[in-house]
């Protein structure tokens, strides 16, 4: 898995290598300073982010962080209040109508009375340079169900139709909005085996979801979102260095929770009655300095967080644990 | 890019929707067969009654059949179908065009039917009047296509069904294909202000070997391009929210 990884980033690096210099192809996707409400709700408050050309980008937060948004500005769906953002150097809807863009939207029901074939037929047949239909549905493990008409497919089969629908445009940016949702764990490996060669193959991915163990697995880099903004951007080892993933605990009454925060190596901090919790990025700075300030410190206890649990504190609804700037 | 290859699926896809295809038609259909058949040796207006009642019931049924696109541009509305083209290079116009192009396919089905069921029961044209009386129905029909896609952008899945057919009602009632509501008087000047009274003369006029008048054009041309404005504008905001 592991080198597997590795391989994908030295590609991303490798693309932009061969990119060349011209600012339009190296570009990729650029999203700077977006904001988007729909009414009182502020759905994405001011999201930056920059992906490279052949890079696979994971979009990972909870629901309502306004990845879903992000995404339909990105696909040109819906326009940003404020902010811009570029495809390949184009607009997303010039990208969209040039044909740069293949995606899997959240929600979309298939329309019935076309056979498989005839779905992706439909599809490749608004793209200027399709790849064949035989071969897309042969990638997506369809052609045995070629002719079957889409009423009558399984959930799973039915995402694969989604996925055969926006490959075979060969678009250069491939936008997944929580492409595994309601798959069992065969259908979802299936799934990310088909997407990796894809990525090989030069794309640009942007995927959606709420898995971390996905994000983990495929993406060369995961930007993390909650409550309409970027909280994390950076590979699986970065962002659980920049969360504060080991954990102190202690007994310690009198002291506030604003000198504690300012600890060096402290990124948050939670009371619970007389217990402090601090998240630390470095655990043994923090250590150090809390027992140098605070030499009442009691009941000590040092715990390394899981990815997880750094996934909801960082994403989590609750200002007062909100990681510093 | 194969316009032809997506409109041929779109067509494909609206004529296997079997329960969509017979609800569109059967309904003047029957009426027709049920009222001219029991009537069939009476005259009404100066022609024989299966005559009269024939061009009232293709008015109706082929306006039936392309203001349905709208609940097909609803559904597809609805369960996202719209927004999964919205992000392909799909144009614009091979989307409508596909629309108006299938809904007009139906609505020649629906129109064939009635005129053989119309030579069924006596009806007796030259070719020419069957042919003129046809293409005048199928010009009168552009602004029924217009509204068809306007409901079907403004309105869900929902309520797009009675929008439709209480639309369609009116315009046929207020059009006199279902028989004449005035032939004199103010209210006849008013109702010589809906599409559908021009629709339903269509076909009377081709009989008398009469062409539109004037303000017949003018008011299928107005009624248009109001519509058209409708239906841009429907569409433009439903790609900003939808």
């Amino acid at each position: 898995m592991n080198t597997l990884l590795n391989g994908l980033r030295r590609r991303a690096v490798d693309a932009s290598h061969t990119m060349g210099p011209e600012p339009a192809v190296a570009s990729g996707v650029v999203v700077s300073n977006v904001v988007k409400a729909y009414g009182a709700v502020r759905a994405v408050r001011d999201v930056s982010i920059r992906i490279a050309p052949g890079e696979t980008v994971a979009l990972l937060g909870p629901n309502g962080a306004g990845k879903t948004t992000t995404v339909e500005m990105v696909l040109g769906l819906t326009s940003p209040d404020a902010g811009t953002l570029t495809i390949f150097g184009m607009s997303p809807d010039e990208a969209v109508r040039s044909g740069s863009v293949g995606g899997m939207l959240q929600t979309g029901a298939l329309p019935r009375h076309l056979s498989v074939r005839e779905l992706v037929e439909l599809v490749a047949s608004v793209y200027s340079a399709p790849l064949q239909v035989r071969d897309v549905l042969s990638r997506t493990d369809l052609t045995d169900l070629a002719d079957r008409r889409s009423d009558g497919l399984s959930g799973g089969q039915r995402q694969r139709v989604r996925l055969a629908m926006a490959l075979v445009g060969d678009a250069n940016l491939l936008v997944l909005d929580e492409p595994t949702t309601g798959l069992d764990v065969a259908s979802r490996r299936a799934f990310w085996a088909v997407m990796r060669a894809v990525a090989a193959e030069g794309k640009t991915v942007i995927f959606v979801t709420h898995y971390l163990e996905e994000a983990d697995a495929f993406a060369d880099r995961i930007v993390l979102m909650a409550a309409g903004r970027c909280v994390a951007d950076g590979s699986v080892t970065e962002i659980r260095a920049a969360v504060g993933t080991t954990i102190i605990r202690a007994t310690l009454p009198d002291v506030e929770v604003d000198p504690l925060v300012s600890l060096p190596g402290v990124a948050a901090v939670e009371r619970r009655g007389g217990l402090v919790e601090l998240r630390c990025y470095d655990a043994n700075g923090a250590l150090s300095a809390l027992l140098a300030r605070f030499p009442q410190t009691a009941d000590l206890e040092v715990q390394r967080a899981t990815l997880e649990e750094a996934f909801l504190e960082l994403t989590g609804p609750d200002e007062d644990v909100e990681g510093k700037p | 890019m194969s316009a032809r290859t997506y409109t041929r699926l779109e067509i494909v896809r609206m004529f296997r929707d079997t329960r969509f295809v017979v609800f569109s038609i059967a309904v003047p259909l029957a009426l027709f067969l049920v009222v001219a058949g029991t009537n069939r040796d009476k005259h009404l207006g100066g022609i024989s009654f299966p005559l009269y009642y024939m061009a009232g019931m293709a008015s109706w049924g082929s306006m039936v059949a392309v203001v349905a696109a709208g609940s097909r541009i609803a559904f597809e509305r609805s369960v996202g179908w719209t927004r999964q083209l919205r992000i392909t290079p799909l144009r614009i116009r091979t989307y409508f065009g596909s629309k108006v192009l299938s809904s007009y396919l139906l609505a020649v089905a629906a129109m064939a039917l009635i005129y053989t069921a119309g030579w069924a029961l006596g009806v007796r044209l030259p070719a020419r009047s069957w042919a003129e009386m046809a293409s005048l129905v199928l010009i009168g029909l552009v602004p029924f296509a217009t509204l068809g896609i306007v409901l079907g952008h403004l309105l869900g899945a929902e309520s797009v069904g009675p929008a439709i057919g209480g639309s369609v009602a009116a315009f046929a009632l207020f059009g006199g294909a279902w028989g004449p509501l005035a032939t004199t008087g103010t209210l006849h000047v008013v109702l010589e202000g809906f599409p559908s009274y021009w629709l339903v003369q269509a076909a009377r006029v081709s009989v008398n070997q009469e062409w539109w008048p004037a303000r017949a054009w003018i008011v299928l041309s107005a009624w248009t391009l109001v519509l058209g404005a409708v239906a841009v504008r429907a569409f433009r905001s439903d790609s900003v929210k939808a």
